[in-house]
């Protein structure tokens, strides 16, 4: 018996999800009174892999395979289900993103596992196995219940924190027999933002709706977002629009977001759009209508012109912080 | 070439969920039933690549897992386009039970290109379109933000954490297509919908196929506390509380 987690890199760099991720899967080992393994796939320094040791990674196998550096989700799934039957593993554990949701549908396929996506919690009991997760769109929270042998689960992001537990992390390089055939897909080209928050990632978010007006207007939102070394977000409507790239869309159909602070400028909120952003530590909304939605799932409210009040937040951020 | 789009049975997005039987199961009373709204922006996007006549795609059928109720869903799907729509009569336990019913078909019935959207706006499962790509054991691509066919050749763009990718795949494949695939999702037409009446819809029966998660029970989000006002005035207080009070900044 063991519990395994995937710490995906990017870049050869782990995330605060990847510690989050180490951190709960640590939790769950305790819980069961058994091992955890760390699996990492492609290029990374030792240095990096003994930095996951600090949240209670105790063992390594690292598939250090330049060709590996960018996913696969077949190779990928192949590798982790590969270690997975060798050590007896019944607990797959991945991070609640692209790479895990590409990955963890095929390792449940590969292993005959149950699979859960976006676990909120720890299990809400062991045996039977079931975990809490999000459904309708975070409407409302479904207890799962996994009756297969093993198991596998993707986290939500934030849902756990990360905890220290420090460890000597013991690396094992492994070199899985990977048929050419599985790599089908070929990447062209790669396009990366710089110099800009991912919104992902970022702990503030400032997101801005139809009630700027126009997309003119987005220069007081980014100086907020600037001073707060925050992302930056918007609504449907002004992605639809084509005011702002639907990357930027948090909501039902959009991204769903789960930072410690997120401000809501000139967005009504509309259920779908509280979809997104209702995992959201604390939620500031400004807007210029005392009756509009984001009120009632907000923490904090300003009543008033976005073009006035983000100005002077943005000034009032920056002189606190001199 | 041929397209083969998953759809999803779902819940109007502005629904007001509820639950019975002391909270284990959905209650459907009142609800109005949609096509999940990514498996809808996947339909029109494979609309789209075959009215581009440069792109040879001469079928795009959409296919479902579930009971007769679900028929009125999938004939809004052949009243927006689709040539054909599949219904396999079955209830949809989970998701591996779901893309094991859809392989099952694809091995009979292959398609070059599977389409699904990237989660259901029900039950957030995020993982059929993989589970389908690894029962097939066909390259599956996630987080598709568009699909071109043009040049004789599949490229399709990925989104990566801040950026993107372009990527080249062979088919027979599987995209998991998010927003961005298409700007919005076709509504049917009055003609759409008179043809939508003769086009097939064929009813499979299910194959064996074991069932790996159930829901047991359901909760709502608890309340959240009342909004603190702070005058447009004086941001300073705001700035105060988030620092201190709430201790985000």
């Amino acid at each position: 018996m063991s519990v395994i987690a995937f710490a995906k890199n990017w870049n050869g760099k782990f995330k605060n999800s990847t510690y989050e991720l180490v951190s709960y899967t640590k939790k769950i080992a305790d819980q069961l009174n058994t091992k955890l393994i760390v699996v990492s796939i492609g290029e990374v320094n030792n240095e990096d892999l003994k930095s996951l040791g600090k949240y209670g990674a105790e063992r390594l196998i690292s598939v250090n395979d330049p060709q590996m550096n960018i996913l696969t989700s077949r190779v990928y799934s192949q590798v982790i289900s590969e270690i997975a039957e060798k050590e007896g593993a019944n607990i797959i554990v991945l991070s609640d993103n692209n790479s895990g949701k590409a990955i963890a549908p095929r390792i449940s396929v590969k292993m005959k596992a149950g699979m859960v996506a976006a676990v909120q919690e720890l299990p809400v009991s062991l045996d039977p196995f079931i975990v809490k997760k999000r459904v309708f769109s975070g409407k409302a929270f479904a207890h799962v219940q996994i009756d297969s042998p093993v198991k596998v689960l993707t986290i939500a992001k934030n849902c756990f924190g990360v905890l220290e537990n420090q460890v000597d992390c013991l690396i094992e390089e492994f070199e899985p027999e990977v048929s050419k055939d599985l790599y089908k897909i070929q990447v062209l080209e790669e396009e990366e933002q710089k110099n800009k928050v991912i919104l992902s990632d970022a702990d503030i978010v400032v997101s801005a709706g139809r009630g700027m007006r126009s997309p003119d207007n987005w220069g007081v939102v980014e100086e907020l977002a600037e001073v707060l070394g925050a992302g930056t977000a918007c609504s449907r409507p002004v992605s639809d629009e084509g005011w702002r790239g639907h990357e930027e869309h948090v909501g039902q159909t959009g991204k769903v977001i789960a930072p410690n602070l997120y401000f809501a400028a000139g967005i009504s909120g509309a259920i779908q759009h509280v979809a997104g952003i209702s995992r959201s530590k604390c939620i500031v909304a400004i807007n210029i209508d005392p009756e509009a939605p984001i009120f009632g799932v907000a923490d904090y409210g300003i009543i008033g012109d976005v073009m006035e009040v983000l100005p002077k937040l943005t000034e009032a951020i920056r002189n606190s912080k001199s | 070439m041929k397209i083969l789009v998953c759809i999803s049975n779902v819940p109007d997005t502005t629904t007001k969920v509820k639950f019975k039987e002391n909270n284990t199961l959905f209650d459907d009373s009142g609800v109005q039933w949609i096509i999940n709204p990514w498996d809808e922006l996947a339909l029109t996007r494979a609309l789209e690549l075959k009215e581009d006549a440069g792109n040879s795609i001469d079928e795009v059928s959409v296919i479902h897992v579930g009971g007769a109720q679900t028929d009125a869903t999938l004939r809004k799907a052949l009243a927006i386009g689709a040539d054909k729509a599949i219904r396999i009569d079955a209830c949809a336990a989970d998701a591996y039970y779901v893309a094991g019913q859809i392989a099952a078909y694809l091995k009979e019935n292959p398609f070059d290109i599977v389409f699904s959207g990237i989660e259901s706006s029900d039950y957030n499962g995020s993982s059929v379109g993989a589970m389908i790509a690894e029962f097939m054991d066909y390259p599956g691509i996630s987080s598709v933000t568009n699909v071109d066919l043009s040049n004789s050749e599949v490229v399709l763009y990925r989104a990566i954490p801040g950026g993107k990718q372009k990527i080249k795949v062979e088919i027979p494949f599987v995209a998991v297509v998010q927003k961005g695939i298409t700007n919005e999702p076709r509504i049917p037409a009055m003609r759409g919908i008179m043809m939508a009446r003769k086009k097939p819809l064929e009813v499979k029966p299910a194959v064996e196929m074991d069932v790996l998660t159930k829901s047991v029970k359901f909760e709502l989000p608890e309340a959240k506390g009342a909004c603190k006002m702070i005058d447009a005035e004086n941001v300073e207080q705001l700035v105060d509380l988030l620092k201190n009070e709430a201790k985000v900044l």
